[in-house]
């Protein structure tokens, strides 16, 4: 597949098909697992707070992807591995209140009680998700260095061409399906680990 | 006072490590290292792997898991 021959970028604009959708794909899982979250508080099911957990730590291990992998493109392309980006600051802020989530959950031993404190707080961290990878990148007086940067780092901005699109929207869609199979395994794996220990 | 004394050294010291920095050492040069080469299409295979290892890792972690819950069902037989 052909793609735009930029300076800088050259060949690493590729990296669209596999760094921004991990990004595609976190925000999808941890989606799924604010919903489940807000199930759980209408109406408390041990399953739902299995599903938004799971979801939550699956959403994590791309999120760290994502950044790992974006650390190295800024590296060979913008010319450090971190640069004081909004979008860069935002998103590890974001990961790091994600990373309090799995703090919170592993340091309450009742189970009704934790289900319900981190289905809390999992509402509370997407709205920093929100916050600061959404809008706080679109009110920074720094302009980010991300592809349609001053104003709105949104998806048009991008200027793919018609060849990248045929490959990155399949691609969007194949890492999120890989995602949420991943969240399913765990999904299953820990109802079958719950419904172990309620046994014993 | 012997404290204060290495708390200015340590602040003088770094004062220097900043002056030093401003000029560019020759090592910091995006030079047509193998990572650079053609294209940095290396860049690209580098995230690959990143991500390949990453969710490698991550399965492993999953197998882990399950090994421990059978031998907890083992156990409990």
């Amino acid at each position: 597949m052909p793609v735009p021959a930029l300076p800088i970028l050259h060949e690493t604009i590729r990296n669209l098909y596999f760094h921004v959708c991990m990004w595609f794909a976190m925000m999808f899982i941890l989606t799924v697992s604010l919903v489940y979250s807000i199930k759980f508080l209408m109406n408390p099911k041990e399953d739902y707070d299995i599903i938004a957990s799971q979801c939550a730590y699956t959403g994590m291990v791309f999120g760290v992807l994502g950044l790992i992998t974006g650390s190295l493109w800024a590296k060979y392309t913008w010319g450090a591995w971190w640069i004081n980006d909004p979008k860069l600051n935002g998103a590890a802020i974001t990961l790091l209140s994600y990373f309090a989530y799995i703090v919170l959950r592993s340091s309450m031993d009742d189970e009704q009680k934790r289900s319900r404190v981190s289905a809390v707080y999992n509402i509370f961290a997407y709205a920093m998700l929100i916050v600061f990878v959404m809008v706080y990148p679109r009110l920074s007086n720094v302009d980010s260095l991300h592809p349609g940067n001053g104003g709105n780092p949104g998806f048009n901005s991008y200027d793919l061409d018609s060849h990248m699109r045929l490959v990155f929207y399949p691609a969007i869609i194949g890492w999120i399906l890989l995602c949420s199979w991943i969240a399913s395994i765990n999904i299953r794996l820990e109802r079958i680990n719950r419904y172990n220990h309620n046994k014993i | 006072m012997r404290k204060i004394r290495n708390l200015l050294l340590l602040f003088a010291l770094l004062c220097t490590g900043k002056l030093f920095a401003q000029t560019e050492p020759a090592g910091n040069v995006d030079m047509a290292d193998s990572l650079r080469n053609s294209g940095k299409i290396y860049v690209v295979v580098a995230v690959v792997l990143i991500i390949l290892a990453g969710l490698l890792l991550y399965v492993i972690g999953i197998d882990r898991k399950v090994s421990k819950m059978e031998k907890e069902i083992e156990d409990k037989k």
